[in-house]
């Protein structure tokens, strides 16, 4: 690795530090409940979450035409959604709150296939668990389904193309993914209740929706990077079919599974 | 290091991440993060009244965390299906063709 390289990964780290230490103490994370948001801008975010979920629906057809094989694996990129977003895991805050789990399927899919997976188990925790809202489902999905996988879709491919290892990358992309999605909850929730002005309300809901999260999302970094280890031993060829790995980034260490 | 192993040590970081909040933190409640957001939004809008009500609530706390068990327990039971699924896939190819 060039000095230019690690110059630039430091840097990156030094950002997420950065960003780890302005988030103020005291914190609780979750999505936002039924009928908190007024309807306005409940009905602002449904429209902005609109045009994800179409172009979501192709994207994940496209895949599925193309590639009938990666099926299941669209499946289990769902399913981790699924088992994250049930851990209500607790926090150094002394409160609970539970990660996001899109991060592995953006990485394999592309941020708009994990919005629509995103939405799906959101549709379940709102009618079932009573868990974030139908009202508040577009809200909710903008920021688990649209920012999150965005952000972690563009630092995934961000430090991939300056060299960072594998697992470096993937455990940015998950972590950060994770927590930006909780800084969108928050802004959100700052842009509806603007009594003590939209920057100190937002930052007032990040101090409830963010420091609690970090934990949670290094944790969700962590898993993400072990299904993807797990992945290229045994999944290597839908792995290729998906280019995750680009050109010499084949880690031909990692095939190096005893049998 | 084999994947294996090197996932092993990973899981124990995970496993420490969830767990030491709890020795940390003895007298903290652990409440979930929808009601200190409630109390937020009265002490900024008093006046807030939430205008819908979900459709349906688990009747009890006891439901409640048996629909969460659930919900996971059909999200991991399919990721670990997959991945002994391609585990399986990946050993039998590497046998046809040694």
């Amino acid at each position: 690795m060039t000095l230019r390289k690690i110059k630039r990964i430091s840097l990156l780290i030094g950002y997420a530090i950065f960003v780890t230490i302005f988030f103020p103490n005291n914190a609780y994370a979750m999505h936002i409940m039924e009928g908190f948001l007024p309807y306005n801008w409940a009905a602002f975010w449904w429209m902005a979450m609109i045009p994800f979920v179409i172009a979501g629906v192709r994207s994940i057809k496209k895949t599925v035409t193309l590639h009938p094989s990666l099926k299941m694996l669209l499946g289990m990129a769902g399913a981790f959604a699924f088992v994250l977003s049930a851990l209500k895991i607790p926090s150094v805050t002394g409160s609970s709150s539970h990660p996001t789990g899109v991060g592995l399927g953006t990485i394999l899919f592309g941020p708009t296939a994990m919005t629509v997976l995103g939405m799906i188990v959101l549709i379940f925790q709102a009618l079932l668990l009573a868990h974030g809202g139908i009202t508040t489902l577009g809200a909710n999905t903008f920021s688990m389904g649209i920012v999150g996988p965005f952000v972690s879709y563009g630092l995934y491919k961000g430090t991939k193309k300056i060299g960072a290892p594998l697992w470096l990358s993937v455990f940015l992309a998950a972590t950060l993914g994770d927590l930006m999605t909780y800084v969108t909850t928050a802004l959100q929730m700052g842009l509806a209740f603007p009594s003590a002005g939209v920057v100190a309300s937002t930052l007032k809901f990040m101090s409830i929706f963010a420091f609690t999260q970090i934990p949670l999302a290094i944790s969700e970094g962590i898993l993400t990077v072990m299904v993807i280890n797990v992945l290229s031993s045994y999944s290597l060829k839908e792995l290729q079919i998906l280019s995750v790995f680009t050109g010499k980034e084949l880690p031909t260490s990692k095939r190096g599974v005893k049998e | 290091m084999k994947p294996m192993t090197k996932n092993g040590l990973l899981l124990i970081i995970v496993a420490v991440l969830a767990f030491a909040p709890l020795i940390l933190t003895r007298d903290a409640q652990f409440s979930g993060a929808d009601d200190q957001a409630k109390q937020a939004i009265s002490t900024l809008n008093p006046n807030y009244v939430p205008w819908f009500k979900p459709f349906w609530k688990p009747p009890s706390a006891e439901v409640e965390s048996f629909l969460f068990a659930l919900q996971a327990a059909i999200g991991s039971g399919f990721v670990f299906y997959y991945l002994g699924y391609s585990k399986g896939k990946h050993s039998a190819s590497q046998k046809d063709q040694p």
